[in-house]
């Protein structure tokens, strides 16, 4: 098999098994439908593994795979761009798929919509590899909003669930806000840029480095290369859920467990990271832009998280934390840091997708509990989920040695090198969120798996306000005891927890300082030399773990834990008091900073409220009422007027034929 | 073979399948009127096919080309003759007829002959419109097929049907004639209807304006633009579905088309002088009518609105004179034909089951309709001008072709992205998604095999234009950039 070939079947084994089962499956055992979709993804991963060496051997490929359609003189392709990027992406994303396939066992069987779910799911590997393999801006664009289809269709995969499908046409119209400019930047780049092709476009692009653009202020002037840096960047917004459009991760918990690890913490939100990353030479080229990115991702880091700390449901704490540490990500693109995003977008992807997939796994042995109120002491009772919980929380708060915090702390390294304004606020950020990602991330750990077994107690009224199953269980006459999942379940939790520990100490190395992103990705070290500050002080990954029990992000850290142990273990009426004297602050955090209750009362309102003017007094009574209808009316009235004359008797007639005679003659006489 | 005269036989083969139907006589023999349609709308399918496969899409000219004397005292000329943006539309209007005559297998049951006919003599217009060479040729299709039209709203509508009818006539006819005006004018001047000698008459800017207006008249009422839209949604939720289906697919780029072989080569100068203004109306349309679209509480009237929304894409697309524009505004003329067609089918078939087409009246018919709640999706997706399906080629390009031209325009053009998915997402979570909205809803039945094999055929078209539109575009290429190169040369004398 030559290699074109193997990067034409990586994603067309998804595809292909996602359609099969997708029309097929009511034909089909559910054994079947499962095992087609493994071998479809599983295939890919491996051809991604090959591929992965076959880059690393120095190989990389680009090239169409067929043209799409011409216009003018303008031909639009879709085609591969194989690198290191994108063959490190392909393989995590066919990774945490393919574990996502097998953990999807065990948490779907008693699903009815089995079936469909493995074919949406395989569906999305498909669009998101089709995503990270372009080699152009509009196949970018067709993965872009190909995921957001799936991701829309799984958030509201319980269909008949009010919340679901309230949830899913909200990511789908947020989404839909940032691909709006998203869209606009495409248009921008072919028209000045005059290509859509990356290479093309990137080679292009230092020369418009100084050029502008006129801007609807007059007399004002915007660098080029910053409005089409921006407006992308709105688009990685929308996807990769930065603020103000991150309020639809949280809604899409209403999706079922393993597409929230999947779709929702691996591999779609962070789009927006890899899109920034593969953009590098665009975004280097304007500061302005990379300082939005970094503020746009310290707000989000920061604020997500505070509200990660309040929140009781098992999935939104993770999912809070998604948020922050996709904040992260981004405070590291605009540090010029774009290897440091990738990479720890990859560690995320392990360790998050883990903390997910062990979350969904307290919910089954919890029979559909959410609540972390009402857990507690389950490492008993579910050992291997309690470990790996352990391992990803350690990994997420950035213990030294841990893939997270190799990850973690170089993103502190760069924004402290930063000097693009904003960087100092974005530091204060980004160690201010170590303590609070501590924090929420150990109250959830300590909540659910240490402590007083709370699901003995008898069971209050407001049980049923949270459930992740058609099947709800409204019984609450006897008590469920927690129990382990299944080797399905917990064989993958396994399989994330050994590269969210090890994988940051193993790449570190050549991910960021060797020469794994040469040629790839492009910073201006003269500009912002971040990373190479990072690089001198750099010395090997044992040096750096060991260096790191000393630093400040540590201490955050340890006492962000120290303090959860403290307030949920050992004196949990702390908190209590905490929310009783800090009301005010309660409630804002509550309602989440009331984004949700100004984008409905604003937007949806006031379009509803055009809407509706538009229609009633534009169209009905304007162009209908007046314009046409009264046209009609106008010349019904004329006519009836007119209609006077033709009286029908003899002598009006002959009068006017006797008035018109001698008009007539009178005229011609004068002739 | 080779030299058969194929628009002809794409003209008079539904109309002669037509007139067969009509003499099968009452509903007796329906079940023999319903085959004979079907076998005619599939010949006069066939036909056409010749006009896709024998085509040059080298050739930026008329091909095809059939010419005889007609009115010989007023040189009135049978002369036929397509080019890369008249092919497509003539596939697309005798593919929508075999479409429109299987969805009508058991829902019509009244006067089946005279409904199936009265489709298959409106295809042979239409296609007629689509091929006419010669001004008054051309005039004569295009007012007769509004009678075909008035006949299925008029019988076969629903109850407000009579002032639909009357308001969609009007409001056409009178466009129509101040294009007869103009055609007569031109005849005056040239002494011939002839579309090249139109062409080639130079006209100072001032008559080329009045001449474009009058033009505009006739097209703008049947695209239709903004403000002159108002029969649309009115038409459209009276008649019935495969009146609505027609309708949208095909009669609605009867308009587009005009300006692309009349007004705008004819006076190109006043279509360059009356640019901003058509632009302004497009968009008006497209962030105007989304906005109403939004508040639209009956199904056929929401897809009517959109169906305008859409179309302003294409008025935008052509007065942006560039490749992107114009050519992006015949890929969604097409993609807009298959799209709006399967919605209002999708309607269509809710309607025929429940009698209501109140979003109210529904909810969670995707319980116990599965099959079509999945095509129902595609489609609205398709709608939204999701990737991969034919929905996005034409809003892509037309979007990237008004950046160029002034960044406002693509702007504005893009908000459909968002408001787009906002109506037609909110009417698929209100109708398909949710717990079964009540006992009628709950004793729906799923489509059935010809039901699904008409969403199937419209499916595969749409996802297979969406993913491979060059087939499309191969073909307009050439004819586009022919136009935008007349449209470039001024005919000021």
């Amino acid at each position: 098999m030559t290699m074109q070939s193997i990067y034409l079947a990586t994603p067309l084994l998804p595809l292909i098994a996602a359609v099969v089962v997708g029309l097929f499956g009511r034909f089909m055992p559910r054994s079947a439908a499962h095992w087609l979709t493994i071998i479809g993804v599983g295939g890919a991963f491996v051809l991604s593994v090959v591929v992965l060496r076959d880059v690393i051997a120095g190989h990389v490929f680009n090239g169409p795979v067929y043209t799409w359609l011409t216009s003018g003189d303008t031909s639009f392709e879709i085609g591969f761009l194989i690198d290191s990027l994108s063959a490190m992406m392909m393989v995590v994303v066919t990774f945490v798929s393919l574990m996502v396939h097998i953990y999807t066992i065990g948490y779907m069987h008693d699903d009815p919509g089995y079936k469909r779910f493995f074919s949406y799911i395989s569906l999305f590997t498909f669009s998101m590899l089709m995503l990270v393999m372009s080699n152009n801006f509009m196949q970018l664009f067709f993965g872009w909003e190909a995921v957001g289809l799936v991701s829309y269709l799984l958030i509201g995969f319980w269909y008949t669930r009010p919340t679901a499908i309230y949830a899913n046409l909200k990511a789908f119209l947020v989404n839909r806000v940032g691909d709006f400019g998203f869209l606009l930047g495409i248009g921008m780049v072919l028209y000045y840029l005059g290509s859509l092709d990356y290479a093309a476009v990137f080679s292009v692009a230092p020369e418009f480095a100084d050029a502008t653009v006129r801007s609807p202020i007059p007399g004002v002037d915007w660098s080029l290369m910053t409005v089409i840096c921006l407006l992308l960047f709105v688009g990685a917004m929308g996807k990769s859920a930065q603020v103000p459009l991150h309020v639809w991760l949280p809604d899409s918990m209403e999706g079922p467990t393993p597409i929230s690890a999947l779709i929702h913490a691996a591999t779609m939100v962070t789009a927006g990271i890899f899109m920034v990353a593969r953009m590098s030479p665009l975004f280097e080229l304007s500061t302005t832009a990379l300082s939005t990115v970094m503020i746009i991702g310290a707000i989000t880091a920061l604020f997500m998280g505070f509200l990660g700390i309040i929140q009781n449901d098992i999935k939104r704490v993770v999912a809070y934390s998604t948020l922050s540490q996709l904040g992260y990500m981004t405070v590291a693109l605009g540090a010029s840091a774009y290897s440091v995003a990738i990479f720890h977008l990859m560690t995320h992807a392990f360790f998050k997708a883990l903390l997910f997939l062990a979350a969904g796994s307290v919910i089954m042995g919890m029979h559909h509990e959410q609540d972390i109120r009402k857990m507690g002491g389950l490492r008993k009772y579910m050992p291997i989920t309690w470990i790996t919980s352990l391992l990803g929380s350690l990994a997420l708060i950035g213990t030294p040695f841990f893939s997270g915090f190799y990850s973690k702390d170089s993103i502190i390294e760069a924004v402290a090198a930063s000097d693009i304004p904003g960087s100092g606020f974005a530091h204060f950020a980004v160690l201010a969120g170590v303590f609070i990602t501590a924090f929420y991330s150990f109250r959830m750990y300590f909540l659910v798996f240490h402590g007083k077994e709370r699901f003995l107690e008898p069971a209050d009224a407001t049980h049923d306000a949270h459930h992740d199953d058609t099947h709800g269980h409204n019984n609450h006459a006897h008590v469920h005891i927690p129990h382990e999942s299944p080797w399905v379940i917990t064989g993958p939790l396994i399989a994330l927890a050994i590269p969210s520990v090890l994988i940051g100490a193993w790449t570190i190395q050549p991910m960021l300082f060797g020469g794994f992103f040469k040629n790839v990705i492009y910073v201006d070290f003269g500009l912002h030399p971040a990373m190479f500050e990072l690089a001198h002080d750099f010395h090997g990954a044992l040096r750096m773990g060991l260096h790191a029990f000393f630093s400040v992000p540590f201490i955050l850290a340890a006492s962000g834990v120290a303090l959860a142990h403290h307030f949920y273990i050992r004196r949990p009426s702390i908190p209590a008091a905490i929310k009783r004297r800090m009301h005010w602050l309660y409630r804002v955090m509550e309602n989440k900073y009331y984004f949700d209750s100004f984008n409905e009362r604003v937007f949806a309102a006031v379009s509803r409220f055009i809407g509706s003017k538009l229609w009633q007094i534009g169209d009905v009574q304007i162009i209908d009422g007046t314009l046409v209808n009264g046209t009609a009316r106008l010349i019904g009235r004329i006519s009836g007027i007119v209609r006077q004359l033709q009286s029908g008797l003899i002598y009006h007639y002959a009068f006017a034929m006797i008035i018109g005679v001698f008009l007539l003659l009178t005229l011609f006489m004068k002739l | 073979m080779a030299n058969l005269p194929f628009l002809s036989l794409s003209i008079w083969v539904p109309i002669v399948a037509g007139v067969a139907v009509l003499c099968t006589g009452d509903d007796r023999n329906a079940k023999m009127a319903r085959w004979l349609a079907l076998l005619g709308s599939i010949a006069a399918f066939l036909v056409t096919l010749p006009l896709y496969f024998k085509f040059d899409c080298q050739d930026g000219g008329f091909q095809f080309d059939e010419g005889y004397n007609w009115i010989p005292s007023f040189n009135i000329h049978y002369h036929l003759g397509v080019d890369g943006i008249a092919v497509p539309l003539i596939l697309l209007t005798s593919f929508t007829t075999v479409i429109v005559v299987l969805a009508a297998w058991e829902v019509i049951q009244k006067r089946v002959a005279q409904y199936l006919a009265a489709f298959l003599i409106m295809s042979g217009l239409m296609i007629g419109v689509f091929s006419a060479l010669d001004g008054i040729l051309f005039y004569m299709f295009w007012e007769a097929m509004l009678i075909p039209m008035f006949l299925i709203i008029g019988v076969w509508g629903g109850p407000n049907r009579v002032y639909a009818t009357i308001k969609f006539f009007l409001y056409t006819l009178l466009g129509s004639l101040l294009m007869l005006v103009a055609f007569i004018y031109l005849y005056h001047q040239t002494n011939s209807f002839e579309l090249v000698d139109f062409y080639a008459f130079k006209m100072p800017l001032n008559v080329q304006i009045w001449i474009f207006l009058a033009f505009f008249a006739a097209f703008s009422v049947k695209v239709p633009m903004w403000p002159v839209h108002t029969w649309l949604p009115d038409a459209h939720v009276e008649a019935p579905t495969g009146g609505s289906v027609v309708l949208a697919a095909i009669a609605l780029k009867m308009g587009a088309y005009g300006f692309l072989r009349f007004a705008m080569p004819i006076a190109p100068d006043a279509a360059h002088y009356l640019a901003n203004f058509i632009i302004t109306l497009s968009l008006i349309a497209v962030v105007y009518i989304a906005f109403v679209a939004l508040v639209q509480q009956d199904m056929k009237k929401l897809i009517a609105y959109s169906s305008i929304s859409h179309m302003g894409f294409v008025t935008l697309g052509f007065f942006i004179f560039n490749p992107l524009g114009m050519e992006g505004g015949i890929v969604q003329m097409i993609s807009h034909g298959f799209v709006s067609g399967a919605l209002f089918l999708c309607v269509g078939v809710l309607y025929d089951r429940m009698h209501s087409r109140q979003i109210a009246d529904y909810g969670g018919v995707v319980n116990v309709m599965p099959t079509f709640a999945a095509f129902a999706v595609l489609f609205a997706m398709a709608n939204t001008g999701l990737p991969g399906t034919s929905g996005f080629v034409g809003e892509f390009m037309v979007i990237l072709g008004a950046l160029q031209a002034n960044f406002l325009f693509a702007f504005l053009a893009a908000t459909t992205l968002i408001f787009g998915a906002a109506y037609t997402l909110w009417m698929v979570k209100r109708v398909y998604y949710g717990e079964v909205g009540n006992s009628h809803v709950a004793a729906l039945k799923d489509i059935g095999k010809r039901e699904f094999l008409i969403l199937a055929i419209l499916a595969v078209m749409t996802l297979g234009l969406g993913v491979y539109p060059k087939p499309l575009t191969d073909m307009t290429h050439a004819t586009a950039n022919n136009l935008l190169n007349h449209l470039s040369q001024s005919k000021l004398p």
